[in-house]
């Protein structure tokens, strides 16, 4: 029966691709928001770079090939990423090793890998290939998944995680932790698992304080409780940040009239914190603006995952949407002064390219996952 | 499993899925909220706070110090100028690593730990944002170095600024001061804002008195910067307002003259104008260089000024007091005929010593054999002791006491100087309070001839001799103009008293029997003086090895004190010459030299005058 379906499924999606006008697939609303965020992004990249037009066009082509990869990726048939996801799952892990052995070494961790044609982090793999495996491995088992299952979960979850951790990157290490896990809660892992969880991250994380974080990290930590302790170090990224957020006030100084971004008062204005360069020129009313912007994106997400017929389309769709939800609230965070400094950017917003990549062939999938009800719709 | 099983339990994955859905779209808007109400709290509840800090980011304050006042003498010639030099600062803030760049300064301008030090404390009292200074008066070579090494030296800035100089050099060091670098209780005095940047602060004479007028008013600019300290725009700006210049009454040449007209002795001149008060010139020797504490004294330059027994730090002119001597003895003719003790023409036995009633103690006149029958006129061009022992005791303590001091001795003149001292006009109450012991009158009899307790400085000496060649009309001494002012006139019941006086001060120099006689000889203008010898007791007690310094310390001080023309006075001097000996024999010739030079016969050209040995 299951080898019937897959046949019926093939067939219909050989006959969209060959037979059928060729269409492009797509979630217009969702694209709409996604535009939207580039535009404003590319706008406040025109400022936090001084008004440099080669960066804001540099950034206008990695943001067009991250929207032209997520289209094309729209396109794929759906169940093509859960097959291949054990795939990708294996060699992101053989990548990871192969970093933890000789990776190049940039800030003092060690996450590029160089293939004598193109250097990357590995670990924007596992952005992916995490949710995907646990996705893949969970679709396939009864549900809400039984203890011992949870238990590969958390194996699964916990081998890349752990080599990210040992680059060291504590940031994308629990990025990756998190979309696994989210993964497994719209599985319907039962409450009591997740309080459980809860309950031991808390025990643990003194454990993880005093064994496993690096000095910087915990340099970070301490900094958002005390930025003035080192106000010319550690703390003037935070506090200048702030800084220039508060001195925004509710309607912004105008674009291109931030003093703290235009003067230089604050570091990275155009990659993490280029949330603040937009908060101290559009004040709390642009706030306001490209926080629901967020938001409805983030909305959307769930909207589509949800709307999805496949148990894998679903929970993968659902994690996709949080992960974009952790990243805006994250990065927002660290900006803000409520979270300690890790390097997750604001996505659409932050000059960048790896990341947003990631996220947007994420994004594609769940626009590919989306297209997919159509025609298991027809089956039924 | 059966389908219908699997159905069911799928559409119970799915209710469970939504369920989870619900949650965490709950879970997005609660985390987008949570954001929203932090930017809400930095933006509207903190924003005036941050809106401060972001200026305070930008924009500093730069303060604009403003350039201090030159000092001229009468003619024009400088005495106080501001040269460029120049010097490293550095602003902490911009430092990026505080003690490499230390290290590299102090390899580049050779600094030793003293100096370092002294940088550090300068950078822990700074405020933010200030220039603290590192090292001033760079050489080219400097200069450099620095230019090579500023790559590595962020923070650190070469300014030009304007430096002291004192291009008399120890002429009138004891007049115009010298400027020097603000000390901690100097702080404690001045107005913050206005000194913020101003490197030097008055210490002694002119540059102290003045300080207020020579520094001016510091301004400021507000400049936009960026986060390296670069200056983008100027704001806002407050030009500093310049220190006013000011012109001394002193004479650079006839003060050149009266210092070289002491010659080898340690002494004091003061001239005045008699009309005015204004003060041509102002000797105090030995002198120093001021322009070894512009920039910071060294220790060994400031402890060999402080060890040298000549003491030339002393402001002889009118800090040091010394016993006025003989040179008093016309005020107290004055006060006798106005008390009608004495007349003019009445004649006195003087012998060659004086005795109290019922008392044997002699009070022996400076002639041996005495001066035989005197008139006032003869007892104050002989210097007659007896006749002015007998008068002293006629007249009382108390009334020299008040005729002294309405003659303004026993207080400052007020000139425009600081460090001025009192002197003293002894009187029944002071020895009361002081010494704790009544009056006796044998002190009232050596109070008659300027000895005992009384003390006068050289200023006011010279102001005494001004009043008695203006007939009691007074001047506050000054050495800048809008310091004039007429002082309470000395008056007498008969203004034909002033005459008998006068002309005695006139026959000490032009007379067959004056005791300075000698020194009227060839001057194409007459003079009136007197001159005067005090016993030493100060400056004698200092511990000296030198056989032949020893006994020229036991020496007396010699006083003349003068004015000229007689008729219509355009001069009056005081000349106290350490351990000189006579006043007529040393001090006369010095004060014939400057009023030589002062009225101009002899130009500036020094009067080639002997001066004599022997007694008065």
């Amino acid at each position: 029966m299951a080898a019937n379906k897959f046949l019926s499924s093939f067939s219909s999606s050989v006959g969209h691709l060959f037979n059928s006008p060729p269409r492009l697939n797509y979630d217009p609303v969702l694209l709409f928001l996604l535009v939207l965020l580039a535009a404003v992004g590319l706008i406040s990249g025109y400022s936090a770079s001084g008004g440099d037009l080669v960066q804001v066009k540099r950034m206008a082509v990695r943001v067009g090939l991250a929207f032209v990869v997520m289209l094309a990726i729209a396109q794929l048939p759906a169940r093509l990423f859960f097959r291949g996801a054990p795939w990708l799952f294996g060699f992101g892990v053989l990548l990871l090793v192969a970093v933890w052995a000789f990776g190049d070494l940039g800030k003092g961790a060690k996450r590029w890998l160089d293939l004598g044609f193109i250097r990357f982090q590995p670990s924007e793999i596992m952005k992916l290939a995490v949710p995907l495996i646990v996705t893949w491995f969970l679709a396939n088992r009864p549900l809400p998944p039984s203890f011992p299952d949870v238990l590969v979960v958390l194996f699964l979850v916990g081998v890349p995680a752990g080599l990210i951790m040992l680059q060291p990157d504590l940031g994308t290490s629990l990025l990756v932790v998190a979309t696994g896990l989210f993964v497994l809660f719209f599985a319907g892992l039962a409450w009591r698992y997740i309080i459980g969880f809860c309950a031991l991250l808390a025990a643990i994380a003194p454990l993880l304080w005093f064994y496993v974080m690096e000095d910087y990290q915990k340099q970070r930590v301490l900094m958002l409780f005390d930025p003035q302790s080192d106000p010319l170090g550690d703390g003037y990224q935070i506090i200048q940040s702030v800084i220039a957020i508060g001195s925004g006030g509710l309607y912004g100084k105008g674009w291109m009239e931030g003093t703290q971004a235009h003067l230089d008062f604050l570091p990275e204005g155009t990659t993490d914190f280029v949330l603040a360069v937009f908060a101290e020129e559009f004040g709390l009313i642009g706030m306001l603006f490209l926080f629901l912007l967020y938001l409805a994106t983030v909305l959307r997400c769930l909207a589509l995952a949800a709307k999805a017929e496949s148990v894998e389309g679903r929970l993968f769709g659902a994690a996709v949407a949080m992960m974009f939800l952790i990243y805006v609230f994250v990065n927002g965070g660290m900006v803000l002064g409520l979270l300690p400094v890790v390097g997750v950017p604001l996505p659409l917003m932050s000059y960048g390219g790896t990341a947003l990549v990631t996220l947007m062939m994420a994004l594609g999938m769940l626009m590919a996952i989306q297209s997919q009800k159509r025609f298991l719709g027809h089956e039924q | 499993m059966g389908r219908h099983q699997t159905l069911l339990a799928s559409r119970h994955t799915r209710a469970v899925f939504n369920r989870r859905v619900v949650v965490a779209a709950i879970v997005s808007v609660i985390a987008i909220s949570g954001l929203l109400w932090r930017a809400a709290y930095l933006q509207v509840t903190q924003y005036e706070h941050f809106q401060t800090l972001a200026d305070k980011n930008r924009i500093r304050t730069q303060i604009l110090p403003p350039e201090r006042g030159r000092i001229f003498d009468r003619n024009g010639h400088i005495l106080a100028d501001n040269v460029p030099s120049y010097q490293v600062e550095i602003i902490r803030e911009d430092v990026r690593d505080l003690e490499a760049t230390l290290s590299l300064l102090a390899e580049v301008l050779a600094l030793d730990d003293t100096a370092l030090a002294d940088i550090r404390q300068r950078l822990r009292q700074n405020r933010s944002f200030d220039p603290v200074l590192i090292k001033s008066g760079l050489s080219d070579r400097e200069i450099a170095e620095l230019a090579r090494y500023r790559p590595w030296l962020p923070g650190v800035e070469v300014a030009s600024r304007l430096t002291r100089v004192y291009p008399q050099k120890h002429l009138l060091s004891h007049v115009v001061g010298y400027v020097g670098r603000i000390n901690a209780d100097e702080w404690k005095r001045v107005d913050r804002d206005n000194y913020r940047r101003t490197d030097y602060i008055g210490k002694t004479g002119v540059e102290r008195y003045y300080e207020a007028r020579l520094h001016g008013q510091a301004g400021y600019r507000r400049v936009e910067v960026d986060a390296f300290g670069r200056v983008l725009r100027v704001l806002e700006e407050q030009p500093p307002v310049p220190g006013e210049d000011l012109v001394l009454s002193i004479d650079l040449g006839l003060q050149e003259l009266a210092y070289a007209a002491l010659g080898e002795f340690n002494g004091a001149v003061v001239a005045m104008d008699p009309r005015d008060g204004a003060v041509r010139a102002l000797v105090s020797k030995p002198s120093f260089d001021p322009n070894l504490f512009v920039d910071g004294i060294s220790h060994a330059d400031y402890q060999a000024l402080l060890n040298d027994p000549n003491r030339p730090l002393f402001n002889r002119a009118i800090t040091a007091t010394y016993p006025p001597g003989s040179t008093i003895k016309m005020l107290m003719g004055l006060a006798g005929l106005d008390l009608g003790l004495i007349e003019p023409e009445k004649r006195f036995f003087a012998g060659p010593y004086y005795t109290l009633p019922n008392h044997s103690h002699r009070y022996r006149d400076w002639r041996r054999g005495g001066h035989g029958w005197v008139d006032l006129d003869k007892a104050i061009a002989q210097s007659v002791d007896v006749y002015f022992y007998d008068l002293a005791f006629r007249m009382g303590i108390d009334q020299i006491h008040a005729y002294f001091t309405d003659f303004g001795l026993g207080e400052r003149t007020g000139i425009d100087l600081p460090s001025e001292a009192r002197g003293l006009v002894p009187s029944r109450d002071w020895k009361r309070n002081v010494r704790g012991e009544p009056w006796y009158p044998g002190e009232t009899v050596i109070a008659g001839i300027g000895q005992g307790y009384m003390l006068a400085t050289a200023v006011q000496l010279a102001q005494m001799t001004t009043t008695l060649a203006n007939r009691g009309e007074r001047y506050r001494p000054w050495v800048v103009a809008d310091h004039a002012r007429s002082e309470p006139p000395f008056e007498i019941k008969n203004l034909e008293h002033w005459r008998p006086v006068l002309d005695g001060m006139l026959h000490v120099v032009h007379s067959s029997y004056g005791t300075a006689r000698h020194v009227g000889e060839g001057a194409p203008y007459q003079m009136a003086g007197k001159t005067g010898t005090a016993q030493v007791f100060s400056v004698a007690q200092d511990e000296q090895y030198d056989a032949e310094q020893l006994e020229r310390r036991l020496h007396d001080h010699a006083l003349f004190v003068g004015y000229a023309p007689y008729d219509a006075p355009k001069i009056s001097v005081a000349v106290i010459v350490e351990n000189g000996g006579s006043g007529s024999g040393t001090a006369a010739p010095m004060a014939r030299k400057v009023m030589d030079a002062a009225l101009g016969y002899y130009g500036y050209e020094q009067a080639d005058i002997e001066v004599r040995g022997g007694r008065e």
